[in-house]
């Protein structure tokens, strides 16, 4: 399953449109092109060395990612992948002190569905008395994870098309 | 092309001890699998984590320190193939993706994964214990696992398991918990004793109602005094032949993660019953009353009701047997074909304690049905293969569906079936999509 590409953020998108007012860096580009093409004719061996497909032998990028707390892209808390909203902060300190935020972010309901889910969880799965920040718990999840109407069946989404060969 | 990053789980997933040895230069006592050999990649870990690993002799092998195990990031699971769907990590949900299901025993690496608390962490084969217990037990007996391979016949069987709440994405209103897909479902070949002989040779009362397991998982809030899951099954369930008590799957150990060393197997039922990480059986005079058994959980209403319906707690019933459902797991979802071009399809088809009769599909969207051929199953509670070929003359957006029949007539249905609170028993025909050029 490919991962999805990430949009490019407001930053990343200003640096892309900077580069391309500034034209003559196409000059450079050029210029580049030309002196890889020399080199590849003139030394082909060394060229793809260089240049080529290293990823053949070199060996996988170890990387430790440990993501910021800090991260937000799109509105998103990149290590978590809640929403950022007014009760973000409540949300994360009570809901993640015993389960997965993939428990939060990928369920829907209204706000009486998930106040059912928040009695549930005190009755059963020793959730403490949520005191006054029940009510902004609650008015970050029924609005940033309310409902939305599947009816009786969805149409297939999310296909990645493929030539299947005879 | 560009170079491909790995992360640190797709890293352990791929070999933990090749990781540990990439990452960390680290190097593990062969025979236990635990601590640093010559201290070797503990200095380099201890400077990633920041600080000293307290009991690093103990520490096993190919295990991500936790600190650096960021929930959120995409990754895999040690064991895991890379492309089954993390649902949840806090506890384990994970699934698998229906072309990813195309072996006819599925292995390990497959074999989706549901968890309601967190793995235990100190596993010990040899020092594993079951006890039987229960009011309809006279004197409770404690077995080891070499005790139970001793004392009792081996079997092996091939078993389907699924997840009670496999396919509750669909459901509208949504129900809380996992939003699977398709992909809580199974059928490995299970190695273990019968369950009934392990209760006779207990000597069980005639008074016994129903079983019902305690494992050693540790509850999310990590309340030592707190049971993860329960669950169990009528006594007439666990004294059938098919029920084990299982330690291999496919021949090997069973994975951690689907319960190592030691777990019950109730195949056709949903698999929240089939407890993992097993400890003890209580034989019960009574409905077991664990964690779970109760309403909601695990049950549906007696009766049909509207979508979105409160339903009291005295108007459910718990689940028995899961319903007829079958799955396309050739071709994968979203294949591009030519026009006339001969199309294999493949799957499996499974119906609870029943057998599945026929094996249907469409490429009209329900309109007309073409038989597919269904084989028998090589045990009770095993799914069944099934094949079938199609041939397209025009071009266009097809879907293929896939609705199997079980023994007694009944075929899965071609919408979601009826709404229930918690979203369980979706068994509506699984759907490809196809594209004709």
């Amino acid at each position: 399953m490919s991962k999805e590409e990430k949009e490019l953020s407001k930053d990343e998108l200003d640096i892309v449109q900077r580069i391309v007012q500034r034209m003559n860096v196409l000059v450079y580009a050029s210029f580049f092109i030309a002196v890889v093409a020399l080199f590849n004719i003139m030394a082909p061996d060394t060229a793809e060395r260089w240049l080529g497909e290293t990823e053949k032998e070199a060996l996988p990028e170890a990387v430790v990612d440990t993501i910021s707390d800090d991260l937000i892209e799109n509105g998103i808390h990149i290590k978590t992948g809640l929403i950022v909203d007014d009760g973000f902060n409540q949300v994360k300190a009570t809901c993640l002190a015993c389960h997965s935020a993939k428990l939060v972010t990928q369920n829907r309901a209204d706000r009486e569905g998930w106040k059912k889910m928040i009695r549930w969880m005190q009755e059963t799965q020793n959730l403490w008395d949520l005191g006054q920040n029940e009510d902004i718990i609650l008015d970050y999840l029924a609005k940033n994870y309310a409902p939305e109407d599947k009816g009786r069946r969805a149409p297939l989404k999310n296909i990645e098309w493929y030539t299947l060969e005879d | 092309m560009k170079k491909k990053r790995i992360g640190i789980h797709e890293l352990y997933a791929k070999d933990p001890i090749e990781a540990d040895r990439l990452l960390w230069g680290r190097e593990s006592d062969p025979a236990s699998r635990r601590g640093f050999l010559k201290k070797a990649g503990l200095a380099a870990m201890s400077l990633a984590l920041g600080s000293k690993i307290v009991h690093a002799s103990e520490m096993p092998a190919g295990l991500i320190p936790t600190l650096l195990d960021q929930p959120q990031s995409d990754f895999e699971l040690p064991g895991k193939h890379p492309d089954l769907v993390v649902l949840n990590d806090k506890p384990w949900n994970v699934e698998t993706p229906a072309h990813l299901l195309d072996d006819a025993i599925t292995p390990a690496d497959k074999f989706f994964v549901r968890n309601n608390g967190l793995v235990p962490e100190d596993i010990d084969v040899d020092a594993w214990e079951l006890t039987i217990d229960g009011e309809s037990i006279p004197e409770p007996i404690t077995f080891s696992i070499a005790q139970l391979k001793e004392l009792f016949t081996e079997h092996t069987y091939q078993l389907t398991l699924e997840c009670g709440g496999n396919g509750r994405s669909e459901f509208n209103p949504p129900a809380k918990g996992n939003q699977w897909s398709t992909g809580a479902v199974a059928c490995a070949s299970w190695t273990g004793v019968r369950l009934k002989d392990v209760l006779e040779h207990c000597k069980v009362k005639s008074d016994a109602v129903y079983i019902g397991y305690y494992g050693k998982d540790v509850h999310l809030s990590r309340n030592p005094k707190k049971v993860t899951i329960s669950r169990g099954v009528p006594i007439h369930k666990a004294m059938e032949d098919e029920t084990l008590i299982a330690w291999a799957m496919n021949g090997e150990d069973i994975p951690v993660l689907n319960g190592h060393p030691l777990r019950l197997v109730v195949g056709g039922w949903p698999a929240s019953v089939s407890g993992k990480w097993l400890t003890r059986i209580s034989v019960r005079n009574i409905v077991h009353d664990g964690p779970k058994m109760e309403a909601p959980s695990y049950r549906v209403p007696k009766r049909p009701v509207a979508p979105g319906e409160t339903v009291k707690d005295e108007d459910m019933k718990i689940i028995e047997s899961m319903p007829v459902k079958s799955l396309i797991t050739y071709p994968k979802t979203g294949a591009m074909v030519k026009k006339g071009q001969s199309v294999k399809l493949r799957g499996h088809a499974w119906a609870g304690d029943l057998s599945v009769k026929e094996m249907h599909i469409s490429v009209d969207f329900g309109a007309t049905w073409q038989k597919a051929n269904l084989k028998s199953a090589p045990n009770r509670l095993a799914w069944q293969s099934w094949e079938a070929s199609i041939s397209l003359k025009e071009e266009g957006y097809y879907e293929v569906w896939a609705k199997a029949t079980d023994e007694k007539g009944i075929s899965q249905p071609m919408v979601v079936p009826g709404w229930n609170p918690k979203g369980y028993l979706n068994n509506a025909t699984h759907r490809i999509a196809l594209k004709v050029s």
